[in-house]
């Protein structure tokens, strides 16, 4: 069957058989192989991506779901070379360790923020509930959300400060 | 001129004298946060195969029949393996790091429930899964031994007949101390506590599974494997011995790994397959196994029931430690240790107390379960020797009716007794117990949190305070103790100085998120002057590194990060004679400062280790005898363990009404010798203290009595969220390893190894108003309102 949506801003018309899942579409047919897959149960959360602004496990999502839909992946973070202060403030608090839950985590993060610009730890902690890190112990991962709301009330507060605190990483 | 003092931009220093640049950010992060590591998975080659893998239904089953008919006129697939086309090649078996082998592919019977019985090559991931269905296979059920206990009974169901001779499902047996004097000791003693300790089976469960895509190219006659592996090098060398192929034909790569905690050291059959897939085949063929596959049939860890005893005097003085120790191997002994050490270093029993005798007896069985042994982080089984010991501990502070930490501060091993060695003969490098001890004492407001609870058990509150105090042996090892299959546990370092005065360090651990592309610069950084950002460090490749053993019991710092500090020395002295030439004095004439060398009195006369490097490849004379180009490798062979130490206090809280037990805070003071990345250390700390609350309260791989796994899914094995474990309070002592290059320990399975005992220790003291001494994990809510009810049982 065929299958049309919109990934991270881009159309995009696949051939692909029904029961074809979301996570595969976008990491084997897309080449998006930022989105991963740990569990098959929607227990793990490494697979979380966008579908219209709510974020979903794309392991138990079929891609056919999304036809007709607005799909954003960790891709999609960044804009127009610029990162966003979530992905900066995995960085700087050392959010992530072997980066394989670190995607979905990020998307996670973003939508919490998206809702509620000023989460406490526990509603950070709540959001986060339905993913799985073994290496970082979240307490780290708590930071770097905390540290990107902080950024961007800054931003707002100063918006010509907006841009420049938010750089770029790049790999040296 | 450059050097370690110019640090980057935003960079704070908060922690005293860590190594290069300290808590600077990882190098490694800036793909992380995009999407753009490369996993396994990651990798798409033109014409890529995909293969499934048929497991046993049952854990003891004879087979009597397989027909891969349906399965191979499947229109997409390419080929169909079973284990008798294997045996035709002889590749049936393979293997194990022990010396045990393990069938690749079920021949005779299967062994363990999820274990390998044939493949299957097709066009795509599900067409793969969906031709394993149109395998038929007819299986005469046997009675599987699932409780160690019961292994070694009369009339045990005999599971290693594969074995010549073998007659029952006895592993081996081991021992270590003074067996006499111990018996001594405790006759004299005034106080002798005992208690069945269970350490339950767990396992690593990292996020990514494992997994390889095998390439073999026919007209090179090479193999290529990209693979989730830890040692790449080890690795290599045994398909070499497995497959026959040339060991210079084969090229293991380990792209990014997305966690591996021991999980990624064995070789599994998946790995074995794919290879002979892409033999068979002649394409590039991908394996990646679901949760499912890597729960029920990868490394587990654990698995050692326990009798501890304790002899002491009535002051508290710890005179002896005896353990009995039952080992549950599964069906194949495929424990990764030193062959001198089927026990891993349990050894280190002893913990942090000076003895005067200690002594263990251990008999290992087969059972119809996964293999493994060595995995989750463990420091090659100290976790299982850490949590008896510390728990013997409080077990007879519970008995002395004193205060735990006190117990621990009144039996530590000294300060001027180091180099200090152990009744079972283990020589501790450096340590200095009570600093660490005090800190953590302090940092948690011990003394308040004792009167807090004292108040709250007035009031009925359950609320615990838990305290585990560990020594960790990490760095393995030293080449003439230590090795696996025979490979010696030694690591190299190659680094290159390129004319304009970057850098690439090449070494042969391999990274699962630790941090290595960072930290080893920062190491070299710090030895030649050259900045991090201006290194890149290697790993991963065999192609393109030297010869090691790879990272897993916290071997990579005092292992491969001595030989790449060594290695950067080995330059500088190169480097020192070439600097020599360039000022026209002599070499002893010269200072170094970090980036530099200069004239002796004169500062002013300096030349820079990038002006050096360019002289070293460039045109015009070197001094006489020296080779052109600025770069070096060695060999490090670890002259001993080293050992690093903390001190663990855990806060509990428990719901009396549902048994729910909450770990409201927990400080954990490490000493891991010098520091290099105070940010990355922090990190792996935390990730410990994480493994630990999972497997003091929820992590369980558990069988009913037929066989099956309870535990196959992640809805069934619990891992912790962020909801299950506190915000993660860290203190530090730093106490270098007098033989490391630049004094640093290892610190990865520290906190693994130290925080089981502390949590257990803490539930265990919020349940003394009920006469409880001991519960075993993990402490899930029935099983703790079990123990409140005075029904606690050991797990199964």
């Amino acid at each position: 069957m065929q299958v049309s949506m919109t990934v991270n801003g881009t159309p995009v018309t696949e051939e692909i058989e029904g029961r074809t899942l979301l996570v595969h579409f976008l990491r084997d047919q897309l080449q998006l192989t930022g989105t991963h897959w740990g569990c098959d149960t929607s227990n793990c959360g490494t697979c979380v991506v966008w579908l219209d602004n709510e974020p979903v496990k794309s392991c138990t999502v079929l891609a056919a779901m999304a036809g007709g839909h607005e799909v954003r992946t960790v891709e999609g973070l960044e804009q127009d070379g610029v990162l966003d202060p979530v992905q900066q403030g995995f960085m700087e608090c050392h959010g992530l360790q072997c980066g394989f839950c670190t995607p979905g985590m990020m998307m996670t993060a973003r939508a919490l923020l998206d809702r509620n610009p000023d989460p406490s730890d526990g509603e950070i902690r709540e959001a986060i509930s339905g993913q799985i890190c073994r290496c970082t112990g979240y307490t780290t991962i708590v930071r770097s959300i905390k540290w990107a709301a902080a950024t961007e009330a800054a931003a707002n507060a100063t918006p010509e400060a907006a841009g420049v605190s938010v750089t770029a990483g790049s790999a040296s | 001129m450059t050097a370690v003092e110019d640090r980057p931009a935003g960079f704070v220093n908060n922690d005293e004298k860590p190594v290069g640049y300290g808590r600077m950010l990882r190098k490694e992060d800036p793909r992380f946060i995009r999407g753009m590591g490369h996993y396994v998975d990651d990798i798409q080659l033109p014409g890529m195969l995909h293969l499934a893998i048929l497991r046993a239904p049952a854990a003891h089953a004879r087979l009597v029949s397989i027909d891969t008919t349906a399965a191979a006129a499947h229109p997409k697939v390419k080929a169909v393996v079973t284990g008798a086309m294997l045996a035709e090649k002889g590749l049936a078996w393979m293997p194990t790091l022990s010396n045990d082998v393990q069938a690749v592919l079920v021949t005779d019977k299967a062994r363990f429930q999820g274990q390998e019985v044939a493949f299957v090559v097709a066009e795509d991931r599900y067409a793969a899964r969906d031709a394993l269905e149109l395998i038929e296979v007819e299986w005469e059920i046997l009675t599987p031994v699932m409780d160690a206990r019961q292994a070694l009974a009369p009339g045990a169901p005999l599971i290693r007949d594969d074995l010549e001779g073998k007659k029952d499902n006895h592993c081996f047996d081991w021992q270590t101390g003074d067996e006499a004097a111990t018996e001594a000791v405790f006759a004299k003693a005034d106080v002798v506590v005992s208690e069945d300790i269970v350490y339950p089976r767990v396992h690593p469960a990292p996020m990514e599974t494992c997994g390889c895509v095998a390439d073999y190219e026919r007209v090179a006659g090479k193999l290529t494997l990209w693979t989730t592996s830890q040692a790449p090098h080890a690795h290599r060398t045994v398909y070499a011995l497995v497959s026959g192929l040339p060991e210079h034909k084969i090229r293991v790569i380990a792209p990014d790994i997305g966690g591996g905690f021991g999980n990624k050291v064995p070789i599994y059959p998946g790995y074995v397959c794919a290879i002979v897939a892409s033999l068979v085949v002649g394409k590039p063929v991908k394996w990646m196994e679901d949760r499912s596959e890597n729960l029920v049939s990868t490394g587990f860890a654990r698995d050692y029931i326990m009798r501890g005893e304790i002899a002491a005097t009535k002051e508290g003085k710890i005179l002896a430690i005896r353990t009995n120790v039952l080992a549950d191997h599964g069906a194949f002994n495929g424990t990764a240790a030193p062959i001198k050490y089927p026990a891993g270093f349990f050894g280190v029993f002893t913990g942090s107390y000076d003895l005067e005798a200690a002594f263990c007896k251990m008999t290992a069985v087969y059972t119809n379960k996964a293999p493994g042994g060595v995995a989750y982080a463990c420091s090659f089984r100290i976790t299982e020797a850490v949590y008896l010991v510390e728990r013997i501990v409080d077990c007879l502070a519970y008995e002395l009716k004193m205060d735990p930490a006190e117990l621990r501060l009144k039996n530590f091993i000294q300060p001027d007794q180091f180099p200090y060695t152990t009744k079972t003969g283990w020589v501790y490098d450096s340590g200095n117990y009570e600093p660490a001890m005090r800190l953590a004492m302090e940092m948690a407001g011990y003394a308040d949190l004792r009167k807090e609870q004292a108040e709250k058990r007035e009031r009925g509150e359950l609320m615990g305070i838990g305290v585990s105090f560990f020594t960790e042996a990490v760095g393995a090892g030293p080449r003439k103790d230590m090795d696996i299959l025979g490979l010696g546990m030694a690591d190299g370092s190659e680094l290159r100085i390129h004319p304009t005065g970057k850098a690439v360090l090449r070494v042969s651990c391999m990274s699962q998120g630790q941090g290595h592309e960072t930290t080893y610069a920062q190491i070299v950084a710090e030895e030649i002057g050259i900045p991090p950002a201006d290194i890149q460090v290697v790993n991963g490749d065999t192609d393109n590194t030297p010869f090691g053993l790879g990272t897993y019991g916290s071997r990579s710092t005092p292992v491969s990060g001595a030989a790449a500090a060594l290695v950067a020395r080995k330059v500088r002295d190169k480097a020192q004679i070439i600097a020599s030439g360039m000022l026209e004095v002599s070499v002893a004439d010269l200072e170094w400062e970090k980036g530099s060398f200069h004239v002796k009195g004169d500062p002013s006369k300096s030349v820079t280790i990038q002006a050096i490097a360019m002289r070293a490849h460039g045109a015009g004379d070197l001094p006489e005898g020296v080779e052109g180009g600025l770069e070096a490798q060695i060999c490090y062979n670890p002259s001993n363990l080293t050992y690093p130490f903390g001190a663990y206090i855990c806060v509990v809280d428990i719901d009396p009404g549902t048994a729910q037990v909450k770990v409201r805070s927990f400080v954990a003071v490490d000493d891991c010798g010098t520091r290099i990345n105070p940010m990355i250390i922090e990190g792996q700390i935390h990730g410990g203290l994480t493994d630990g609350v999972g497997m003091a309260l929820m992590e369980m791989i558990a069988f009913d009595e037929d066989g099956n796994c309870l535990s196959s899914s992640l809805m069934d094995y619990l891992i912790p969220t962020a909801l299950e474990v506190p915000e993660w309070q860290t203190g530090h002592t730093v106490t270098p390893s007098p033989h490391h290059p630049i004094g640093a320990k290892g610190v990865g399975e520290s906190a693994t190894v130290g925080s089981p005992p502390a949590i257990v220790n803490a539930v265990v003291d919020a349940l003394k108003p009920f006469n409880i001494r001991h519960a075993d994990m993990p402490l899930t809510p029935s099983r703790v309102w079990e123990t409140m009810q005075g029904r606690h049982r050991p797990p199964v």
